[in-house]
């Protein structure tokens, strides 16, 4: 039932489309996690300023904290739940893993779908802030700067750079 | 051989694939969602709670508070004693702000937040103090739940006699823990019986403080934490997710999460409290040490005893001829702080290895050098040997691979465009050993086996060391290890804290391995075997058991803007025989980058006037982001620990306690001015 306090809209949320009704007051995150069982994505400060709810909104990367569900009416979202295929790893899943990328995990799905959007922002010739004219290499530095919005405090920086670096050398 | 070898953790592919289940996220049918409701004054009273305006919301339940809450046992204690923040909503008292007073419990999230904010509270305000000082007026002598403080030799005499004589005072301020992954509880209670996700370090421990909030028998208690988003010490506590939704659960008859907000999480569930740190040294003029004084004092809570223990370092890093140390608390209007990743150690460290830093400076001695040549051969306070003490080659072995050699003593010269640089190293040690912990093992009639242990994982990869210590006790491959951890029905079992979490569990597994493996002979399967620790703990050993590190810091400090800049870290760890170095590596590391944000960043700061925490947010309070972290590298130096059967120590606490003095010893290399006071903001940089 919809109202002035609720609206029926349209997700396609990894491949496939879910009708819903939200409160008028939730947010993306809220919708994911409270009404499509997607607790993948993590709520760390809901203001954000950590990264953690971090998803791709069309392939971009948004912070679903700060994103009213009433506003992504008919995108197209991927969150940490559609990264792998079929049950097989994304490279860059693997990578975190193998590098031990993550200690307690809760940024992890953050850092991710982060990194994964942070890649073909790199891929699209975007510039980041410590960008020196020219196509950017992805280094260690590219990287940091370019994921800075996804707070870990167990600091599993080192590998999670790591991880990237490697994804991004092998594609 | 598993033990040793790098591997993967376990859980891995269920925390990249979003699958891991936390304590906000197990679905529960008929939930209820209550939000916590916190003071905004920093001492007074509740002068009136208007509920009508939130009860008539559409979706609001219950509104609990002071005046219709269930009541609580007044009795329940945490480590350090009976602790008077445990019982929530009892009366009208506000000790400090971000105290919880009511919880509104609601159909949605969105529902009992609209609740909250439609609660109409008044307030009698009654004057706070948070001037916190080492001479404050109410300042007394620290629990010695830890022991006596070091007073050994000729204190007045030995400084007398010293030829170079260092005096100075520390600061560092309060900080919090910040785990990214917000308390959170679910709670319902079935047959008597209190049922909880929540996200804390020990469940078996909560359980118990549960057990004695609720006047319940602990069996009829059940906990779970199977997987926690970071804890640092901030969720060792029973924390108020927990305690308001299992009263909120009884309250409405259905099951609650109360998850905190960001915000909450600053007000409402402790920190590391400001410590303020005289320290004292005096040297003759060859660089050895006559006397050692190291007089810390950090705030408290009156509602419940805690020990910031700063003065660890002072008692064993060096050999002097007088030791004293001295542990103040200052009770003041704030949250009750609770331990924080390396607690007292890590500020402790920082005033301590500062000093020792500048005693070098004065004699004009290598510091590296300083802190060789007064390395004690038994524990200096008590005389007892050290079972293990790798120090040294963390410091030679460190230095060789810095570059430590090729270093310009002078400080303040050298440049690199605008900026200067410098290095600096520090030293410290955490004290090592092994609480009481329980577990059992099954036998299965398939061949593998079933282990229990009450351990949790906060991201220390304690579930991957457990199921490879549980497999070579066993004989066996991980593969036929089902290991099963994070419940408080799982058995007693220390927790995750005190660099003691996986020290403890693996010492009650491989005495269960022991045990089972003399049963099995002609055993029927399946057949367990449970072990408690407590009777095999030797309480009063005869040698001093401690971790070691040995970190090396290069930083740039920019003299235009004031901003310092982490370039290299390298941390060398003396920790016992390592279980998996992947992992122990990643946790070592991790903790030197929250030293590298303890160094740089974090601050709590109070406003003067309402007393109220103008920080408390991930903006306002800065830790460590991707951009901060520097080229890091972590090692081991080779080193078994004779007091524990399987050779480990803890490694959670020794990463972070020696960086930040190693970067601020670096500040004054490159700067040439001695930064006394955390965090080295901008601000301290351009006008110390």
């Amino acid at each position: 039932m919809t109202d002035e306090t609720r609206t029926e809209i349209s997700l396609l949320v990894n491949g496939e489309t879910s009708v819903l009704i939200v409160d008028n007051r939730r947010t993306l995150l809220d919708a994911l996690r409270e009404q499509l069982g997607l607790t993948g994505t993590k709520k760390g400060c809901d203001q954000g300023q950590c990264g953690a709810c971090t998803i791709l909104v069309d392939g971009r990367r948004v912070v679903s904290c700060l994103t009213l569900a009433v506003t992504a009416d008919g995108v197209g979202v991927t969150t940490v739940e559609g990264l792998a295929e079929d049950g097989e790893l994304s490279p860059l899943q693997e990578a975190f893993v193998r590098l031990d990328g993550l200690q307690c995990g809760f940024c992890t799905p953050g850092q991710l779908c982060s990194a994964a959007g942070m890649l073909a922002e790199h891929a699209a010739g975007w510039p980041s802030a410590v960008t020196r004219g020219g196509t950017p290499d992805l280094d260690e530095a590219e990287i940091r700067e370019r994921m800075s919005g996804n707070l870990c405090r167990c600091s599993a920086y080192p590998s999670i750079v790591r991880a990237i670096q490697e994804t991004a050398v092998s594609r | 051989m598993i033990v040793g070898t790098p591997r993967p953790r376990l859980e891995g592919r269920l925390k990249v694939t979003g699958a891991a289940p936390y304590a906000a996220d197990v679905p529960v049918p008929g939930l209820a969602h209550g939000w916590m409701v916190t003071a905004t004054v920093s001492r007074g009273r509740i002068r009136e709670l208007d509920a009508a305006a939130a009860l008539a919301l559409p979706g609001v339940l219950a509104v609990l508070d002071h005046t219709n809450s269930r009541r609580l046992n007044p009795d329940a204690a945490n480590y350090f004693g009976p602790d008077g923040s445990l019982p929530l909503l009892q009366d009208d008292v506000v000790p400090h702000a971000g105290r919880p007073v009511a919880l509104v419990v609601a159909e949605t999230p969105e529902q009992a937040r609209a609740g909250a904010a439609a609660l109409r509270i008044g307030y009698e305000t009654e004057p706070h103090d948070l001037g916190f000082a080492l001479d404050h007026p109410a300042a007394r002598p620290a629990s010695t739940l830890f022991g006596p403080e070091a007073d050994t030799g000729d204190l007045a005499a030995e400084l007398a006699a010293s030829a170079v004589v260092v005096d100075e005072v520390y600061r560092t301020p309060e900080e919090t823990h910040s785990a990214i992954e917000p308390h959170a509880a679910t709670a319902w209670w079935a047959d008597g019986h209190l049922h909880a996700v929540d996200t804390d370090q020990g469940p078996y421990g909560i359980s118990r403080v549960m057990a004695t909030l609720f006047e319940i028998d602990r069996d009829r208690v059940h906990i779970r934490a199977e997987h926690v988003g970071g804890g640092f010490g901030g969720k060792t506590i029973c924390g108020a997710q927990l305690i308001l939704a299992a009263m909120a659960a009884e309250h409405v008859g259905r099951p609650v999460r109360v998850a905190l907000t960001r915000r909450q999480v600053f007000l409402a569930t402790g920190s590391r409290p400001p410590t303020e740190q005289r320290v004292r040294i005096g040297a003759d003029a060859s660089g050895r040490l006559r006397a050692i004084h190291h007089h810390a004092a950090f705030a408290l809570s009156p509602l419940a005893e805690y020990i910031e223990w700063c003065t660890e370092q002072a008692r064993t890093l060096y050999a002097a001829p007088a030791i004293r140390t001295q542990l103040t608390a200052v009770p003041l209007d704030m949250l009750p702080p609770c331990t924080m990743r390396g607690p007292g150690a890590t500020p402790g460290s920082f005033a301590f290895e500062s000093a020792v830093d500048e005693v070098a400076e004065r004699l004009g001695i290598d510091p590296l050098d300083l802190r060789l040549r007064n390395q004690p051969s038994v524990s200096p306070v008590s005389g007892r040997p050290f079972s293990t003490r790798r120090l040294v080659t963390c410091l030679t072995e460190g230095a060789r691979r810095f570059g430590w050699g090729q270093r310009d003593p002078r400080p303040g010269v050298r440049r690199e465009g605008d900026l200067l640089v410098g290095t600096g190293v520090a030293c410290a040690a955490f004290i090592a050993g092994t609480f009481p912990s329980s577990a059992s093992i099954t036998a299965e009639a398939d061949g593998t086996f079933t282990v229990r242990s009450g351990a949790t994982d906060i991201g220390t990869g304690a579930r991957t060391a457990l199921t490879a210590v549980a497999a070579d006790a066993l004989g066996v491959t991980t593969e036929a290890i089902r290991l099963r951890i994070g419940d408080s029905d799982l058995g007693m079992a220390a927790d995750a804290g005190g660099s003691r979490g996986t020290t403890s569990h693996v010492f009650a597994i491989t005495e269960t391995a022991k045990a089972l493996r003399e049963k099995l002979p002609g055993a029927d399967l399946p057949v367990t075997a449970t072990v408690d620790t407590t009777p095999l703990i030797n309480w009063q050993p005869d040698q001093e058991r401690n971790t070691y590190s040995a970190i090396f810091a290069e930083v740039t400090a920019d003299p235009a803007t004031g901003e310092v800049r982490v370039r290299r870290l390298l941390g060398m760890f003396a920790v016992g025989r390592v279980i998996n170095p992947l992992l122990a590596r990643g946790q070592l590391t991790g903790a030197m980058i929250g030293g590298l944000s303890m160094a740089l960043h974090e601050e709590g700061v109070h406003d003067p006037v309402s007393g109220r925490l103008v920080t408390a947010d991930l903006a306002g309070y800065h830790i460590a982001a991707h951009a901060d972290v520097p080229a890091i590298e972590a090692d081991f130096v080779a080193d078994y620990e004779p007091q524990d059967t399987s050779g480990v120590n803890g490694l959670g606490e020794i990463g972070s306690c020696g960086t930040a003095a190693a970067i601020a010893n670096a500040v004054w290399h490159a700067t040439g001015t001695r930064q006394r006071t955390l965090p080295i903001s901008l601000s301290r940089v351009l006008s110390p």
